[in-house]
């Protein structure tokens, strides 16, 4: 069976969630720091009257900061604890993965790193990682 | 109870009784055509249950009766003794037309009619004892047509009871046809009878609709969003060159979409009479038991505030009636021996007061007896018994609030059930309310509660720290206070903890940007608002959190706005300082600051009893204990003395180069006038300090002229809030006494004796001193605001 992704790239590397996750994708969006909240935490955004914790992917991730100067891109998923966004750097295409072409995360990434990480899809450029997001957001705002 | 509230309470019972038949006539045929469906008999059992149930609350006899029958009958059928059969089905049927006629009557006129069903009601009871019995189905819904008709005077009793035994012998007409072919009456009669029918039956039903509260909620979220694209709107057109049909329509729009708003929030207003209704009972039930007699006076029931906020109220309500019956009000001998009328009465009056709604729960009983709270308090350990000596009325009535405070000498079934006050004002403060209480020993008691209209909207103050907004519910909100450079105001520090003197009282001082972490932005100059920068004007948002107050530096202060409360995403309560977030008029999200919570994360609230002993009570008592905080000084070259810190107005640094001569006594220029100094080491005979360069210490107070005196000390040493206890020291001039702080023997000064051995202005001195002191620089800026 196969399913589709829409990919993002988060430093340099390749990220998917499941489009039936996916409320949405938006260009930057200015938020609201929250003062005492956790670093992950960039702020809140108005969607449309719907205010929306922003989750900074690069530090759960633990990268780096994008330069201050580069806008980061919303993708809007829909969780159990409502919706949320996270930033990403750039918005790339919707792709099918193959089931065949899946792999679960190897043992030796570090455990912190793993649990955002549900699966890993085997393109033949690189390695599509798809992203946990309730482990994503767990922590955070859940 | 009241005409009114009966009304009241009728017309919710025929609403939902109305819609209850219409569920149980679905049921029934759901049950005709499965009558294996256990949901459906239960549904249709509850549903008479309830109906039963509340008739025998508004005293509906023969209501009541009917539905007894029916329910009896349904238990059968409930515990499946007797399966359902067309037979009982229809008499069933026959039961809620007559609920319904009843009902029909009721909304009519006020009374169950004249009918009396006794043929329904033996029917039920024969099917209930499982002897067949003839259907009459037909028969009772034919009754109410007879019964109207006579009501409308147009046929006799007689003739409607003829017709019906025709109709029981078989005829298988309607009533009215028997009853025109008998010449009784003409046909649009009857017409007439049957559609009064109709509409009686359907009225109240069709007046009001029940609508998912959630449902409203998501309307209001949606006109929340218009009102903010009217205000973007509203802010661009402002900005623009527009032509007038734009103006015209933007103002149109303006007004409509105000209008909605306000119809919307009124969708979900309630009157308070909802919540009250029940209490008559309650006080009913309570004073029997206690063997008293109270009378429920109401005002004000048609009140109306937020659903969610009537939920939230109606138990710490409950709770006060309730202490109201059994601590307040006497026991009738009690009364009649304290020559009172031996029905007590218990007040409930509500109004509107300045966006707020105030009610009051007053009786006219015993009030609280202080000495007997106090007794308690120590005894269960709240407070110790010198601490509790010293409490004024107001903190003593405080103790009442504490957690695990109950003064009933017994544990009743009435209260003392662990639910204290406490709860109830953890309640009421819990939705932006408060609660006060006004004793008259004697002459009884009165809670206010004040709560807010509603918590979807609020006023609020806008602030901005470090480059972000944020929202400070005026609820919280006392003053606005200013300091300028220069003005002599100032944020001072108690050893390292910032306060500020305001009027006199000391007032803990948070400063938002250090409590939030917050980093400033590059384009905002970082020290805007530290407390130790003199160069920019502090803000002062006064803010009250339970029984404290404190003040919050903010960086600039905005505007009061009426904001539409968002809830916190679930991840986010856990911060305690925000209780919510908004969207500003651009679009933008601002953080409401939820004082409480940054009263305790700062620990303004909390474990401070020493915060409290500050502005608790400044009196000094008889028995020479001094319970007022105290500002340690230097005196002299190794004297210690202390001074009653709310005579203190100021604390300055003077130039030695700045002390001039007057009329023989020294004086320096301050604040535009000239201020006597009182050089206390002199005074006091003690060594003089070794003269240095640095500048003059001196304590500022006003004289009772209203003129400045400054007194000469070499440096202050701290502020100390303790019970010290006063011994009077050898009646040397300008001291009151010396009392231990610290372990080390200080003298506390008479600043009036002080004062006064060192009168030696001239008159015109004087008067430019009184000047000066009227140039007061902690005025509280838009007073307006806390209205």
């Amino acid at each position: 069976m196969s399913r589709q992704l829409c990919t993002f790239r988060v430093g340099s590397y390749l990220y998917g969630i499941d489009v039936l996750e996916v409320q949405e994708m938006i260009s930057y969006q200015a938020s609201t720091r929250v003062p005492l909240a956790p670093p992950e935490l960039r702020g809140l955004i108005n969607l449309r009257g719907q205010i929306v914790p922003a989750i900074d992917l690069r530090r759960r991730l633990g990268l780096e900061d994008a330069p201050p100067d580069s806008l980061p891109m919303n993708v809007i998923v829909r969780t159990t604890s409502g919706a949320v966004s996270f930033l990403v750097d750039d918005i790339g295409d919707v792709v099918e993965v193959d089931e065949v072409l899946v792999d679960s995360v190897p043992q030796t990434v570090p455990a912190g790193a793993r649990e955002f990480v549900s699966a890993v899809h085997k393109f033949d450029t690189e390695l599509l990682h798809e992203l946990n997001t309730a482990g994503a957001v767990a922590g955070i705002v859940a | 109870m009241s005409e009114e509230m009966d009304q009241e309470l009728l017309s919710e019972f025929l609403i939902e009784s109305f819609e209850g038949l219409d569920q149980i006539d679905e049921n029934l045929l759901a049950l005709e055509r499965d009558p294996t469906n256990r949901d459906a008999i239960s549904a249709v059992f509850r549903a008479v249950h309830t109906i039963k149930g509340t008739c025998g609350f508004l005293g509906l006899e023969r209501l009541e009766a009917i539905a007894h029958v029916g329910e009896s009958l349904l238990s059968l059928l409930r515990d499946g003794t007797i399966p359902i059969d067309g037979e009982i089905a229809n008499a069933l049927l026959a039961l809620t037309d007559a609920v319904r006629a009843i009902l029909g009557c009721l909304e009519r006129d006020g009374t169950e009619g004249s009918e009396g069903y006794e043929e329904l009601v033996a029917q039920l009871h024969a099917l209930h004892s499982r002897s067949s019995a003839d259907g009459g189905d037909d028969a009772h819904s034919e009754t109410r047509i007879g019964e109207a008709l006579v009501a409308q005077g147009v046929v006799e009793d007689v003739d409607v009871a003829l017709g019906l035994i025709q109709q029981d012998a078989g005829d298988p007409r309607h009533l009215g046809e028997i009853l025109v072919e008998q010449g009784a009456l003409e046909p649009p009669q009857v017409r007439e009878a049957l559609e009064g029918q109709i509409e009686q039956r359907s009225s109240v039903a069709e007046s009001s609709i029940r609508v998912d509260v959630s449902l409203l909620d998501d309307l209001m979220n949606l006109v929340g969003e218009l009102v903010l694209a009217r205000n973007q709107m509203l802010q661009w057109g402002a900005s623009q060159q527009v032509d007038g049909v734009f103006l015209n329509t933007a103002q149109r729009l303006n007004l409509i979409t105000s209008e909605l708003q306000a119809r919307m929030m009124k969708t979900r207003m309630q009157p308070i009479g909802n919540v009250w209704a029940k209490f008559p009972r309650v006080v009913r039930d309570l004073s029997t038991k206690c063997d008293k007699r109270v009378e429920v006076v109401m005002e004000g029931q048609e009140t109306e505030l937020d659903k969610t906020l009537i939920e939230a109220i109606r138990d710490p309500l409950t709770h006060l009636v309730r202490n109201a019956v059994d601590h307040g009000i006497e026991s009738v001998e009690r009364r009649r021996a304290a020559g009172k009328s031996e029905e007590g009465i218990l007040t409930l009056r509500a109004y509107h007061e300045g966006g707020q709604v105030n009610i009051e729960i007053s009786d006219d009983g015993q009030g609280v007896d202080l000495e007997r709270v106090r007794a308690k308090a120590v005894e269960r350990g709240l407070v110790t018994s010198e601490a509790a000596a010293r409490l004024g009325e107001r903190e003593t009535l405080d103790l009442i609030f504490r957690p695990g405070f109950s003064t009933a000498e017994q544990i009743t079934s009435v209260s003392g059930r662990g639910v204290g006050m406490d709860v109830v004002r953890t309640n009421i403060e819990g939705i932006g309310g408060a609660v006060e209480v006004n004793n008259r020993p004697g002459h009884g008691t009165t809670f206010k509660v004040k709560i807010p209209l509603t918590l979807a909207i609020i006023p609020a103050l806008v602030v901005t720290t470090a480059g972000d907004r944020f929202a400070i519910p005026q609820v919280n909100l006392l003053e606005l206070v200013r300091l300028e450079p220069g003005s002599g105001a100032r944020i001072e520090s108690v050893q390292g903890t910032p306060v500020y003197r305001l009027r006199g009282k000391i007032l803990p001082i948070v400063a938002l940007s250090d409590e939030l972490h917050l980093t400033t932005d590059e384009n905002v100059t970082d020290d805007e608002e530290s407390p130790e920068n003199e160069e920019a004007p502090v803000n002062l948002v006064v803010l009250q959190a339970e029984d404290r107050q404190f003040g919050l530096i903010v960086g600039e202060i905005n505007d009061t706005e009426e904001i539409v409360v968002k809830p916190l995403a679930a991840q986010m309560e856990g911060i305690a300082a925000f209780s919510g977030c908004t969207i500003m008029g651009d679009g933008a999200v601002a953080l409401i600051i939820d004082v409480h919570g940054l009263a305790r994360r700062s620990g303004v609230l909390g474990e401070g009893a020493e915060h409290r002993a500050l502005d608790v009570d400044h009196s000094s008592h008889d028995d020479g204990s001094v319970a007022e905080p105290l500002l340690v000084v230097e005196i002299g070259a190794d004297g210690r003395g202390a001074i009653p810190l709310p005579l203190v107005s100021r604390l300055e640094d003077f130039a030695r180069d700045d002390v001039e001569l007057s009329a023989g006594v020294d004086v320096v220029q301050y604040r535009g006038g000239i201020m006597r100094l009182v050089p206390v080491a002199r005074l006091l005979g003690l060594q003089p300090a070794p003269s240095t360069d640095g500048p003059l210490q001196v304590v500022v107070f006003e004289d009772k002229d209203g003129s400045n005196v400054g007194l000469v000390v070499e440096r202050v040493i701290d502020i100390v809030a303790e019970e010290v206890t006063l011994t009077s020291t050898r009646g040397a001039v300008g001291l009151r006494g010396s009392v231990v702080l610290g372990g080390v023997v200080t003298d506390v000064l008479d600043v009036e004796d002080l004062v006064n051995s060192t009168s030696l202005s001239p008159p015109a001195t004087a008067a430019m001193m009184s000047a000066a002191a009227g140039d007061a620089s902690e005025e509280p800026v838009e007073a307006g605001v806390l209205a």
